[in-house]
C-alpha cells in the first residue's frame, strides 16, 4: 500500500447528529480531486504509472456513490485506463489481504454502521453471503444506544469505551433466530435497552450508563462471536477475518481472539485504518478484480443496493 | 485549442466539442434517463467519432448550476476530474447564463429560469449588450410572484427561456401581460455549444476550485442555522 488518504466528514455531520446524504454529496464533489491528488502525491505516482482505477460501485448512499463513480470514470477515460468496479463489502473483506495472504476456504465477519454479514470465501474473490442482519446493522444499534445514553456522535466507539468501565448486570435478550441460521437481528436488543432505561426513569431509579453499555455490548458480541465460530466449524474454514468499522471495537476484538486462539483457524484483524471506510481496501479489492479481469465499461453507475458478487 | 463542454444540470444532457472557433460536435438528448450512466459513453462516442483523444484537450467547460443537485454534481465531478487529471483548466458556467444564450437575438430582457418547487424558481436577468451576454440581476432562488413584480417594473419585453415554461406560462402572462415573450421550443432547452462561446469570454479556473452553484443551502443546514438562531434569541 503506497498511500491511503481519507477525508472524513464526521466533524461536519456531527452537528446534525448523523450523516446527511445531501451534505455528504456536496463535500465529496468539492474534495474529490484534492484527495486523489494527495493520494498520488504521497505514493509518488503519476497517471502514467497507473494500470487501472478501482472504485466503489455500491452499496451505499446513491449521491455519494455517484461522485466516486463519475470521478473514477472521468480520470480513467482521460488516461484510457481500465476501470475496476468494487463492492464496498468486498473492500472491507479484502482489507485483510493488505496484511496476510488468504487461506481458503475463509470466513469474514463484516460489522459496520451499515452492515452485519457473515461471508464465506471459497476462493479468490468468490464470495457467498451466509448470514446477514434482518433489521438493524450492529453499528446502527450501537449508534442508537449511544444516542439514548446521551453519548456524542459517532456513538459506537463511545459505547465500547464506556462498556470497559461497567458490569454486565442487566439481562438483555439475544436473538439467536432459527437454530441453523447465521442471520442476525439487533432491533429487539436495541428496544430492550431503551425500555430498560425508560422503565427505570418511570420508577425514579438510577441506572449506571456504563452497566447499560457493558450489558448491551456483551449481548452483541456473544451472538456475533458464537455464529462466527459455528460457521467456521461447519464450513471447515482455515481463516477467519474480522472486518468493517466495528472491528475496531476492543470488546469484540478480545472475544474473537479468545474464540480462535485454541483452534487451527487463523484469525486476521486488519489494522484500524483499514477497518473503517477507506480507499486502500477498495484498491485491495480492485486488485482482485484485476486478477480476475473484471473491468467495467463507461456506463458504470453507482448501485445503492448492490449485492455482493 | 480543443475544449470539451458538458451540461447535465437538467434533464437535458448536452456535450459539445470545439476546435478553435469550429464546433466539431454537439450532442443533446432531452429525456428522463440517468446522466451518471449515459454521460461518459456519450463523451467517449463523440470524441472517438471526430478523432480527438482526451490527451488533446486544452480545457473542459461545464454548466455548474443552479439546477438538479445530482445532475449538476455529475457534470461538475466529471469535468473537474477530467481537467485535473489532464492538468488542464476548467470553465464553470452558470446554467442560467447558458440557457440565456438562446436569447441572443432578442433586444430586451432575458429571463432564464427553472422550477425550484414551492412556488420558487432559480432565475437571473440577462441582456445582450454589444453582442455580449451581461448578467443584470444575479442568479438566485426566488418566489416567482416576487420575481414577476421585479420584472414588471422593468417596463420592457422579457424573453422567458425555460424547460418548465408551461407550468408557469399562465402565471407569468397574468402579471406581465404582453411584456412576456416565450421562445420557440428548441430554444427552451440549453445547447451545450453555447458553453464554448461563454468559455471564450471568461477566465478559466483551477479544477480543484470548481464547485456546483446550488444558490441555496441544503435543507439540513437551513434547519441547523435556524435552530442556532433560535437558541441565540433565547
Ligand atoms: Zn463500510
Amino acid at each position: 500500500m503506497l498511500s491511503n488518504v481519507v477525508a472524513s466528514q464526521i466533524q461536519s455531520h456531527k452537528r446534525f447528529g448523523g450523516v446527511v446524504p445531501e451534505i455528504a454529496s456536496r463535500h465529496h464533489t468539492e474534495n474529490i480531486t484534492l484527495i486523489m491528488e494527495q493520494a498520488m502525491a504521497e505514493a509518488e505516482v503519476t497517471f502514467s504509472d497507473l494500470d487501472g482505477l478501482a472504485v466503489t460501485e455500491g452499496p451505499g448512499l446513491v449521491g455519494a456513490l455517484l461522485i466516486g463513480v463519475n470521478a473514477a470514470k472521468a480520470a480513467a477515460f482521460a488516461h484510457q485506463l481500465p476501470l475496476y468496479p468494487v463492492h464496498h463489502i468486498a473492500g472491507h473483506i479484502q482489507a485483510a489481504r493488505l496484511e496476510r495472504e488468504w487461506k481458503y476456504p475463509a470466513l469474514a465477519l463484516v460489522v459496520s454502521g451499515g452492515h452485519t454479514e457473515l461471508v464465506l470465501l471459497h476462493g479468490e474473490g468468490e464470495y457467498e453471503v451466509i448470514g446477514r442482519t434482518r433489521d438493524d446493522a450492529a453499528g446502527e444499534a450501537y449508534d442508537k444506544v449511544a444516542r439514548t445514553l446521551g453519548l456524542p456522535y459517532p456513538g459506537g466507539p463511545q459505547v465500547d469505551k464506556l462498556a470497559e468501565e461497567g458490569t454486565e448486570d442487566i439481562a438483555l435478550p439475544i436473538a439467536w433466530l432459527e437454530e441453523d441460521s447465521y442471520d442476525f437481528s439487533f432491533s429487539g436488543l436495541k428496544s430492550a435497552v431503551m425500555n430498560t432505561l425508560h422503565n427505570a426513569k418511570q420508577r425514579g431509579e438510577q441506572i449506571e450508563p456504563a452497566n447499560v453499555a457493558a450489558s448491551f455490548q456483551a449481548s452483541v458480541i456473544e451472538v456475533l462471536v458464537e455464529k462466527t465460530k459455528r460457521a467456521a466449524e461447519n464450513y471447515q474454514v482455515r481463516q477467519v477475518v474480522l472486518a468493517g468499522g466495528v472491528a475496531a471495537n476492543q470488546g469484540l476484538r478480545r472475544a474473537m481472539e479468545k474464540a480462535f486462539t485454541a483452534s487451527d483457524v487463523e484469525l486476521t484483524i486488519p489494522p484500524f485504518t483499514y477497518c473503517t471506510d477507506n480507499a486502500a481496501m477498495i484498491g485491495a479489492a480492485g486488485h482482485v478484480q484485476w486478477l480476475k479481469g473484471n473491468t467495467a465499461g463507461w456506463e458504470l453507475n453507482g448501485v445503492p443496493g448492490l449485492a455482493l458478487y | 485549442m480543443k475544449i470539451l463542454a458538458i451540461d447535465t444540470s437538467t434533464h437535458v444532457m448536452g456535450i459539445a466539442l470545439s476546435q478553435g472557433d469550429k464546433l466539431l460536435a454537439e450532442y443533446t438528448t432531452n429525456f428522463k434517463k440517468n446522466h451518471s450512466l449515459r454521460l461518459m459513453p456519450a463523451i467517449h462516442q463523440i470524441m472517438e467519432e471526430v478523432g480527438v483523444s482526451p490527451a488533446e484537450l486544452d480545457a473542459v467547460a461545464v454548466a455548474k448550476g443552479p439546477g438538479s443537485y445530482t445532475g449538476v454534481r455529475i457534470g461538475v465531478t466529471t469535468a473537474k476530474t477530467m481537467a485535473w487529471s489532464l492538468g488542464i483548466p476548467v470553465y464553470g458556467i452558470s446554467s442560467l447564463q447558458l440557457q440565456a444564450r438562446n436569447g441572443k437575438h432578442f433586444p430586451g430582457w432575458i429571463c432564464p429560469f427553472s422550477d425550484a418547487r414551492r412556488g420558487q424558481i432559480y432565475t437571473g436577468l440577462y441582456r445582450f449588450r454589444d453582442s455580449l451576454l451581461r448578467e443584470e440581476e444575479k442568479d438566485r432562488i426566488v418566489l416567482l410572484e416576487d420575481w414577476l413584480s421585479v420584472l414588471k417594473e422593468k417596463n420592457e419585453p422579457v424573453l422567458f427561456l425555460s424547460q418548465d415554461w408551461k407550468k408557469h406560462e399562465l402565471g407569468i402572462k397574468g402579471v406581465l401581460k404582453e411584456q412576456a415573450v416565450f421562445a420557440d421550443f428548441p430554444d427552451m432547452q440549453p445547447r451545450p455549444g453555447e458553453l464554448l462561446v461563454l468559455a471564450g469570454q471568461m477566465p478559466a479556473q483551477e479544477a480543484h476550485t470548481l464547485a456546483p452553484e446550488y444558490t441555496q443551502m441544503a435543507e439540513a443546514e437551513k434547519k441547523w442555522y435556524a435552530a442556532k438562531e433560535g437558541r441565540a434569541h433565547e
